[in-house]
């Protein structure tokens, strides 16, 4: 930060046309940015317009032998305020863009009349404010051996009782940002075997039908597959059959197999020969 | 260079601001609109206290960048409640207390 300080110092005293060079750059990029912020469409393009008008100030801060708010405007303004800016515009939408049709008849031309209006009588009014060359600020800067410790002094001296109330304005801020964006659960948090179930109730009768063959001895269209529970689904073959009442009948066997095994009996191990062990 | 292109280049970004916030509809938007209006005035102090050898510019201009970062954090998180609620960011939905 010395060497900032050092550098703008430097300038101070040899201004002229560097501090003038410096000056138009900024003041071009800085008028640009804000146009670009008013006339672009979309949010995001407008959040980086303003982002080029924030730095090129945070360069007029430091030309103005301001390095700390320099700094600071860096910092806070296209650090903080401009990421916040961006993840609220991702959260609330990106392709959110202004219509065109006005809701007031006539609201844009006379909000750009209202603009030339005070744009012209601000800038009558202020535009000879300082009468003489600038004093600079070299003799403040050095009493306190630089701009950093001089704004401390200031900071902590005089304007003590503002900082701290400061303080108070920025937990309250805080605190009601974390209020407003607190969402209150009015339910209980479901778990994911509740969620499964509520799925699987939710769709039952909806659900695929068995289809034909399954678990059945045959795979045939007209075998109606047989539930896990041992009893035959109907609803397994298809419509033009079952009226034709074309339904293969259950195979006895299988059946009995089914239910063997819905009861726990290990009906195929009692089957096999005792020299199949490849079979599986 | 003289002191008054910048008051006058402050009265400018102010200027455009302010006509960004009556013209456009989108909240996100209208709310870059008043920081570019605060940071004009910023701006204005801190050429004035370079013009005038006084640091009490620069301290309030300090200030005024707190108090920004305050509000913009409160007003984003009530742009994203209204969201919430109606879905839009567009401050011609909010009729709500019309009515």
């Amino acid at each position: 930060m010395s060497i900032v300080a050092a550098a703008t110092s430097q300038a101070a005293v040899s201004s002229t046309w560097e501090q003038s060079a410096v000056f138009w750059v900024c003041a071009i990029l800085s008028v640009l940015g804000a146009i670009g912020m008013v006339v672009s469409r979309k949010a995001v393009h407008s959040a980086l317009w303003v982002a080029v008008t924030m730095i090129s100030l945070a360069v007029l801060y430091v030309a103005l032998q301001a390095p700390f708010l320099g700094m600071v405007q860096v910092i806070v303004y296209t650090g903080a305020v401009m990421m916040l800016f961006l993840f609220v515009l991702m959260v609330v939408g990106v392709d959110s863009s202004d219509s065109l049709v006005e809701t007031i008849k006539g609201q844009r031309w006379l909000a750009i009349l209202f603009g030339l209006g005070v744009g012209i009588s601000l800038i009558a009014a202020e535009g000879n404010a300082v009468v003489g060359p600038a004093v600079g600020l070299d003799a403040a800067n050095t009493v306190d051996g630089g701009n950093i410790e001089a704004l401390a002094r200031l900071m902590f001296g005089r304007y003590v009782l503002a900082f701290e109330v400061t303080s108070a304005l920025l937990i309250s801020a805080a605190l009601g940002a974390m209020i407003l964006a607190h969402r209150e659960r009015h339910t209980p948090r479901l778990t994911q075997p509740q969620l499964a179930a509520a799925r699987f109730l939710e769709a039952g009768p909806k659900g695929n039908k068995p289809v034909p063959g399954v678990y059945a001895r045959h795979n045939a269209v007209d075998t109606p597959a047989l539930l896990p529970d041992g009893s035959i689904s109907i609803d397994s073959v298809p419509g033009p059959m079952q009226a034709r009442g074309a339904l293969r009948p259950v195979d006895r066997a299988s059946l009995d197999e089914v239910t063997d095994v819905f009861d726990g009996e290990p009906v195929l191990t009692a089957t096999l020969k005792p020299d199949d062990e490849g079979v599986q | 260079m003289d002191p008054n292109a910048y008051v006058v280049l402050s009265g400018i970004l102010f200027t455009i601001g302010a006509v960004g916030v009556l013209v456009r509809r989108n909240a996100i938007v209208m709310f870059m609109c008043v920081e570019v209006m605060l940071n004009a005035t910023n701006l204005a102090f801190v050429a004035f206290a370079h013009a005038n050898g006084n640091l009490d510019g620069q301290a309030i201009a300090f200030f005024v960048m707190v108090v920004a970062a305050a509000e913009v954090v409160v007003g984003l998180a009530i742009i994203m409640t209204i969201f919430r609620t109606r879905r839009s960011a567009s401050v011609d939905e909010e009729n709500l207390l019309k009515y």
